[in-house]
This record gives structure tokens, C-alpha cells and sequence, in this order.
């Protein structure tokens, strides 16, 4: 029996207001909060809340057959519950039916798997705490900011706990190989690997209202007919791709939300079912191993992180918050850390690119230039006030272990401290006696 | 195919960028093999390069009948052109022109440059060239700029052939807005009388269309190129003697080119990074209002003025530069900013300048917007990243602008109204 796996991606960063270079120094917050505000109510409005309200209604149609998996930003929860709390509670809402899966990623959708592995770790780990104080989960499966999975990443992912993680079905990684099963890492076999059905989730994400398509309209019932027609041993169809497919990629008026609601009832007349990560994870055994030498995302053409990472000015950013990681770690300031969080979303690096030059790629930015220019110029401010907390001179290793010994000395302060207590408590029982 | 064109300037001998447009152009055209050009100025120096186009000089072409032997035309002529095109000339004049004052030769004289009596040279110019068009055989005529436009008409009028005027620049440019009523008129004349209009831009395509009310299927965008450099200007060493960054704004200091967005930005620059150095080079009658402002600003130890810049010079100011800035307030093409990234200067460009149309590795900011011009500069100069990338992409970038790829877009037009396709 085939099962389709629905997986959403749900992020937004926070974008960066205009930040000039005389304000280095001067000017310590960064954000620009009309903007984020204004975009996740528009988003919300036209997305989060009415895709949510669908997704529900067709669990319970379903009779608690329809299931799906959400994977969501860390920073992208943290603005919704400053601007959108309602979007919090229809997830809780959901979450509450069982048949929502919550997977774990980094919390700042960042690329810290690609240059910084113990930031990496770090924040799957604030990650996951975030999820368990929200919905009281505790996620079992892994996706890497925007599908990105290479052999070194899985086996962190492994090494934090992970049995499942989900990626991307490259060309160029699988060959002849089909998507539809499941596979396991080459370097950490017992991760098991899902990876994306390219074709089947970009008629959604992509072609859906695209009219020079020739399947054009695509309907619920030509869908999942195409889906039964693959071959039979072909067992698990996973369908990833952006939350915001539907209603704002595809507003309401396309159809997306009734083409959704269609879907369980031809699913079931073709019996096939849907499944979460976790549930496949569990029943199902990989039929082969990947290697991956390079980083894989599920970005353009090339399914690699050139959107990010291709040009020097992508690479230099990078570079330097990469730098950073140390000595921010080292910092106790809680403005300094949530600042480095939210630095550090994949999104600043992506209004870089040269790729595409002009066409296509969302930025707020009128050019990649003035993106790397304003991000250049809040780093140059934060990297200023990370190394105000410590003197300069000092290097990495050895603040560490001098901060070591403070804490070590500070520790035994304390328990001398109590001792002493205890002892002079007993002397003055003594005294009394 | 055989172009008769009609220009006021040819290298080496030049005075702005109209010039160099149409050296490039033509020996872009010249590299299609059935491409023709007869190119006329009005002063020739005998020192232009003739090896892909014939040069015709309009004070050498007579006007009233004189009786000379074929030696003394030799003797007079022979630096400048075949004397055997003088009789030629001679056996086609059309009217009496013995009133005029003329020459020993019968020809008008010509200054070549901008006179104040500019207005009697283009109509003297115009005389002329019903000459030149009765005598030289011709399938399409070219003229470039307002300056040349009546003998383009004159000569369409005479041969029948159809008009192309190229547009490099207007007098909307020219005056933020105050023309000149009698060059508005002759533009204006010019247009409406041509089969086709060149623009070097979209927005001066725009101006066309939209401030002397052209039809907008007459008029094509073609982009200027550049030539590229020659080996001994890639040779020209940096001789920066600071190893501080330089800054440089390179052009006329007129209203034009927007030189006070310049001043205030580096005012905000060297607040924040005393390191920089800023250079004005060339001269213009917003000069001395410049000075003062550096002045005011208290940054002229830090801004220097180089007075006017020609040739090689330029290169080396160009060479020593760390970035190039080009803040126009209105700018038809500017190719300068695309001989910087040939030297391998990053860029700042203004948005109202037509060469940001095809830049993609140049930073483009409004010209007013001097906080984002600062930044821009700032960033450069701070963020090595970003002055390499733009550097590397940037010089690559005008290496594939070529004026053979415009000199085709050109012959598609002449295809057009000529109605060979």
C-alpha cells in the first residue's frame, strides 16, 4: 500500500531595517519591525491561519486519516507569537489531533551545519526545548534548514539523538535511483533518510496555477491517479514543499485549499493513505545508502547551496559570523545572543545572490549589493559589541580556559563557602552545647 | 550597405563622449563585411584613423565653383582626402553660394569644436552636406546629435534614402529640464523628419518619446559599448603614493553630473573612516562651488581637486582609485564608469544613468540619496569582499559590452528602414 508523506516548511526571518554604516556603534538594534510584522500578518491572514483551519477539517473528515508534518522555525515562532499568537494557537490546535508531526531543525534556519557544527548543535538543541514549551513535543525526525544534507551533517544529526531526517531527492545524488523509498546515510547507516518526490511536490509548489502548463488545471483526482500509477513496489510519495503553497504562492482564488480537501477522499478510493515522517521511519526499512560528499538543498536547478554560499560576497558573511561563533558562545548577554540567532537565518544570505541578478529570488533589497552592504554594517556593530565583553587581545583558548577558571574558582568559593557555613553552624551549636 | 553619417567629433581629436561613441560604433559596423561608412566632421586633423571607414571633412568640401589645378587641391588637400573627391564635390554643387565667405578653395571654414556661433556652423554644415549627399552614393543616412540633424535631413531631402538620427544625448540632460528653445527645435525637427531614432538608453527613449512626442515604434534602444583597453594603458602602473582608499568622481563638474552629492557623501565617509581620500578630477563651472563646499565641510585635506583630465592621464587616476563614483543626476549612457571596471575599479553609479540599464555589477543608488551613495562608498572600502567581487565580476562584466554586438543592432534598423531584410 503507497503512503504520501505531507511535509511543510514554515519560515520567516527578521529582516533587517535600513542600517547605515554611521550608525555602527551607535544604533544596536537592527530590525526592521514594521516590515516583519506587516509580512507575517499578511502571511497569516493568507496562509498560516486559513491553511491551518483546512488542514484540520480535513483530519476530521478523514475520520483521523489525513496526516501531515510541520517543521518550523525558531525565529519564525518567536514572531508569531509577538504578532500573530492566534497563528500559535490554531498549531497547538492541530498539534492537539495527533496527527501533526512537529520536526526538529535549527532554530534560526540557519546554515551553521555548512561552517560552525557546534553552533549547529547548539541550536537543534534550543530548537527542540522551543517545540517541547510550545506544543510539548519532543521531535524525532530532523530537517536541515531548506532540505541542505551532506554525509558530514548526517552523522551530527545522528550523533544528536536523530534516526530520521529528511532531504532532498537530487538527480545528480540519486541517478537512476527513484525517490519513493527509503534510504539510510553511507556514513551513519542507522540514520534513515526520506527524500523528496521532485515532480509530484513541484506540480504544487510551482506549476500549480502556472496556465502554460499542460496539465493545467490540475485536479485532486488526476493528481492522485498519477501518484497510484507509480510502480508498485514504490511505496512512500513525499510530498515537501513550502506552507506558503498554499494561499499566498497560490492565493485562495486558485483553488489550492479545495484541491487540498479533495485530496483524502481520492487518496482513500485508491487506497492509498498518508503517513508522518516518524510513523514511516518506523515501519519501513532503507533499501540502499547515499553518499553525499557536497551539501544538497532543495533550491533551483542545481539542488546545491549556491543560492547562499555561491558568490564571495555570500561567502565573506559567512565567513565572519562563522568566525564569531566562539566568542559569542562565551557571551553571557541575552540581547547578544537573540541578536546572533536571528543573524544568522539562512534568508540574509539568500538576498545576496548574484544568480539570479534582477530576476526571480524574493529579496526586500533593491540589489544584492546594498543586502551585503546592510548586513556588513549590522555585523560590523554586533561584532563590536561581542568583542566589548572581553578584551580583544585575549585569544579564543585562552578566555575560555580563564573563564574555566573563574567558574572552577567560583564553584569552589561556593562550596568552601557552605563548608565554612556548616563548620560554624556546628561551633556555635558547640558554643551553646 | 552604405551608410552616409554625419557627426561633430572623431578621435583622436575630441571634446566629449559623442566622439568616442562614434569611433566605436562605426568600427564595431565596420567588422560586418558589406558595411560601407562614410563618416563626415566638420575639421578633420588628418591624424583619424581611416582604416575601417572613410572620413570626409566638411570645410574641405566645396561650396562655390573656384578654378584650381589638381596640384595645388594636392598640395592643400592630399593629408585629408583623395583630391580627385574634390572635383567630384565640385561637379555637384547645387546653388549659388558666392555670397558666403569661402575659401581659396570654395570651402565654408569650420571650427569643429562649440562656438558661440554653433547655431551658423550647423547651418553651414547643412550646406554642405548637399554636396557631399549628391555626390557619395548612399542606402541609409546617420546622423549623431542635434548638431547634425539639419544635413541629414538636407541629405535625405536630396537622395530620397531614408533617416537615422541617433539620440546621445538631450537637451533635457543638458539642462535638468531648461532647454534651449532653438536646440528644442532642432531636435524636434530632427525627429520628426527621421525615418528611425537611435536612443543610447531606455531613459533617454523615454525623454524621446515622452518630452518631443515621438511615436514609440520609431525609436530603438541601442547601448553604447566600449573599446577595450589598449595594452599600454593596461600597463599604466598604480602610482598611489598613500596607501589610504581613494575615492574618485571623474567629469564635468557641472550640474549634470551631480558633483555636490559627491561632496557631502565623502563629508559622511570621512566621519566614520578617516582613512579615505577623495578626488575630484576635471573642471566645469560648478568648480569653485565645490571647493567651497569641501571647504565648509572641513574635509579638504582629504579632498582633492585635479583639475581637467585627458588621455592617459585619466587611466592613472582611474588606475590609483579604489572606487569610482558617478553620480549623475541625469546621464543619457555615461561610459566613463565602464572604462573604471575596465581598469578594474568597482563602481557606484546613479540610477538615472542610462549605463545602469545594462550594469549589473555596479552599485546603483539614487543620486539624491547621499546616505546610501556614503554607505556604498563605506562598504567598499571596508569590506574588502565586496571590492573584489565587484572588481573581478565587474571588469568580466564590460569585457562582453562590445560595440560590435551595437554596430549589429544598428544594421537590423538600417535593414528595417532600408526594407532589406
Amino acid at each position: 500500500m503507497k503512503t504520501i508523506c505531507f511535509y511543510f516548511q514554515i519560515h520567516q526571518p527578521f529582516r533587517l531595517k535600513r542600517y547605515r554604516f554611521f550608525d555602527i556603534g551607535n544604533d544596536h538594534y537592527y530590525y526592521d519591525d514594521f516590515q516583519n510584522e506587516e509580512i507575517i500578518h499578511r502571511i497569516a491572514e493568507k496562509c498560516y491561519l486559513p491553511a491551518n483551519r483546512t488542514i484540520l477539517e480535513m483530519i476530521r473528515n478523514s475520520g483521523g486519516k489525513f496526516k501531515v508534518a510541520f517543521s518550523i522555525s525558531g525565529v519564525a515562532l518567536e514572531q508569531m507569537e509577538i504578532y500573530a499568537p492566534e497563528v500559535i494557537d490554531s498549531f497547538k490546535e492541530l498539534a492537539a489531533t495527533g496527527n501533526v508531526e512537529f520536526l526538529s531543525e535549527t532554530y534560526a534556519h540557519s546554515l551553521s551545519s555548512l561552517g560552525d557544527m557546534e553552533e549547529f548543535k547548539h541550536q537543534i538543541k534550543k530548537q527542540e526545548d522551543k517545540l517541547q514549551t510550545l506544543f510539548g513535543v519532543k521531535p524525532t525526525v530532523f530537517r536541515n534548514t531548506e532540505l541542505i544534507y551532506s554525509d558530514d551533517i548526517s552523522e551530527v544529526v545522528y550523533e544528536m539523538g536523530y534516526r530520521g531526517m529528511l532531504t532532498e531527492g537530487a538527480k545528480h545524488i540519486l541517478g537512476w535511483k527513484s525517490p519513493n523509498y527509503m534510504y539510510a546515510s553511507a556514513v551513519q547507516p542507522d540514520l534513515h533518510l526520506l527524500l523528496k518526490n521532485d515532480r509530484f511536490s513541484e506540480d504544487l509548489s510551482d506549476r500549480f496555477t502556472d496556465y502554460s502548463w499542460n496539465e493545467y488545471p490540475l485536479t485532486a483526482d488526476k493528481y492522485i491517479s498519477w501518484i497510484a500509477n507509480t510502480p508498485e513496489s514504490e511505496q512512500v510519495i513525499n510530498l515537501f514543499m513550502n506552507y506558503e503553497v498554499l494561499g499566498s504562492l497560490h492565493p485562495a482564488e486558485s483553488g489550492i485549499f479545495e484541491f487540498f480537501k479533495a485530496l483524502p477522499h481520492y487518496a482513500a478510493e485508491k487506497g492509498i493513505s498518508f503517513s508522518t515522517p516518524s510513523e514511516i521511519f518506523k515501519l519501513m526499512k532503507p533499501v540502499d545508502t547515499l553518499a553525499v560528499s557536497y551539501p544538497i538543498s532543495w533550491v533551483d536547478e542545481e539542488k546545491d547551496c549556491s543560492s547562499w554560499l555561491g558568490n564571495v560576497l555570500q561567502q565573506e558573511a559567512f565567513r565572519k559570523i562563522c568566525e564569531m561563533g566562539e566568542r559569542v558562545h562565551m557571551c553571557e548577554p541575552r540581547r547578544i545572543r537573540q541578536d546572533w540567532y536571528y543573524l544568522q537565518s539562512s534568508d540574509h544570505f539568500y538576498y545576496m545572490s548574484t544568480k539570479h541578478m534582477g530576476a526571480g529570488g524574493f529579496s526586500p533589497y533593491d540589489s544584492p549589493y546594498e543586502a551585503f552592504i546592510n548586513y556588513m554594517n549590522v555585523l560590523s556593530d554586533f561584532i563590536v559589541r561581542v568583542n566589548a565583553q572581553f578584551p580583544e587581545a585575549i585569544e579564543n583558548e585562552e578566555l575560555n580556559s580563564l573563564l574555566t577558571t573563574i567558574k572552577n574558582q567560583g564553584d569552589e568559593i561556593e562550596s568552601l563557602q557552605k563548608e565554612l557555613d556548616k563548620l560554624k553552624k556546628k561551633a556555635a551549636a558547640k558554643t551553646k552545647q | 550597405m552604405k551608410a552616409l553619417m554625419f557627426g561633430w567629433e572623431f578621435p583622436p581629436h575630441i571634446l566629449g563622449g559623442l566622439g568616442t561613441a562614434s569611433y566605436g560604433l562605426t568600427k564595431g559596423m565596420a567588422l560586418q563585411p558589406d558595411m560601407d561608412i562614410t563618416f563626415c566632421i566638420p575639421k578633420p586633423w588628418g591624424d583619424e584613423d581611416q582604416s575601417f571607414l572613410k572620413i570626409i571633412g566638411v570645410d574641405n568640401v566645396p561650396i562655390v565653383w573656384r578654378d584650381v589645378n589638381y596640384d595645388y587641391v594636392k598640395e592643400r588637400l592630399g593629408k585629408f582626402m583623395d583630391p580627385q573627391l574634390y572635383f567630384d564635390f565640385r561637379n555637384h554643387i547645387y546653388a549659388d553660394f558666392s555670397y558666403r565667405y569661402v575659401n581659396d578653395l570654395g570651402c565654408l571654414e569650420f571650427s569643429g569644436r562649440y562656438p558661440n556661433n554653433l547655431l551658423e556652423e550647423i547651418n553651414n554644415y547643412s550646406i554642405v552636406a548637399g554636396v557631399i549627399a549628391r555626390t557619395i552614393p548612399c542606402d541609409v543616412i546617420h546622423a549623431h546629435d542635434w548638431l547634425t540633424y539639419p544635413a541629414g535631413i538636407h541629405a535625405k531631402q536630396v537622395t530620397g534614402k531614408p533617416l537615422v538620427i541617433h539620440v546621445h544625448a538631450t537637451d533635457y540632460d543638458r539642462s535638468r529640464g531648461n532647454v534651449n528653445p532653438d536646440v528644442y527645435a532642432i531636435e524636434k525637427n530632427g525627429m520628426d523628419n527621421a525615418d528611425h531614432i537611435i536612443t543610447v538608453s531606455n531613459l533617454t527613449r523615454q525623454t524621446v518619446i515622452e518630452k518631443y512626442h515621438q511615436d514609440p515604434a520609431k525609436v530603438t534602444t541601442v547601448h553604447n559599448a566600449v573599446e577595450p583597453l589598449s595594452p599600454e594603458i593596461l600597463a599604466i602602473e598604480d602610482k598611489k603614493g598613500v596607501k589610504d582608499k581613494v575615492i574618485t568622481f571623474l567629469g564635468r563638474i557641472t550640474m549634470q553630473k551631480g558633483p555636490e552629492y559627491f561632496v557631502e557623501a565623502a563629508a559622511k565617509v570621512l566621519a566614520k573612516a578617516p582613512h579615505a581620500r577623495f578626488i575630484m578630477a576635471g573642471n566645469g563651472d560648478m568648480m569653485d562651488q565645490m571647493i567651497r563646499l569641501a571647504a565648509s565641510r572641513n574635509i579638504s585635506d582629504r579632498f582633492h581637486f585635479t583639475g581637467f583630465m585627458k588621455g592617459k592621464q585619466v587611466y592613472e587616476v582611474l588606475k590609483a582609485s579604489d572606487v569610482y563614483v558617478m553620480p549623475s543626476v541625469s546621464e543619457p549612457f555615461g561610459i566613463s564608469p565602464l572604462e573604471a571596471m575596465q581598469c578594474g575599479v568597482p563602481s557606484i553609479i546613479s540610477k538615472q544613468s542610462g549605463c545602469a540599464e545594462i550594469l549589473n555589477y555596479a552599485v546603483k543608488v539614487d543620486y539624491w540619496d547621499i546616505e546610501a551613495l556614503a554607505d556604498a562608498m563605506y562598504s567598499i572600502i571596508t569590506y574588502p569582499a565586496l571590492h573584489d567581487f565587484l572588481k573581478v565580476e565587474g571588469k568580466k562584466e564590460v569585457d562582453n559590452i562590445k560595440w560590435e554586438y551595437a554596430g549589429q543592432k544598428v544594421r537590423r534598423i538600417y535593414d528595417m528602414v532600408t526594407g532589406h531584410h
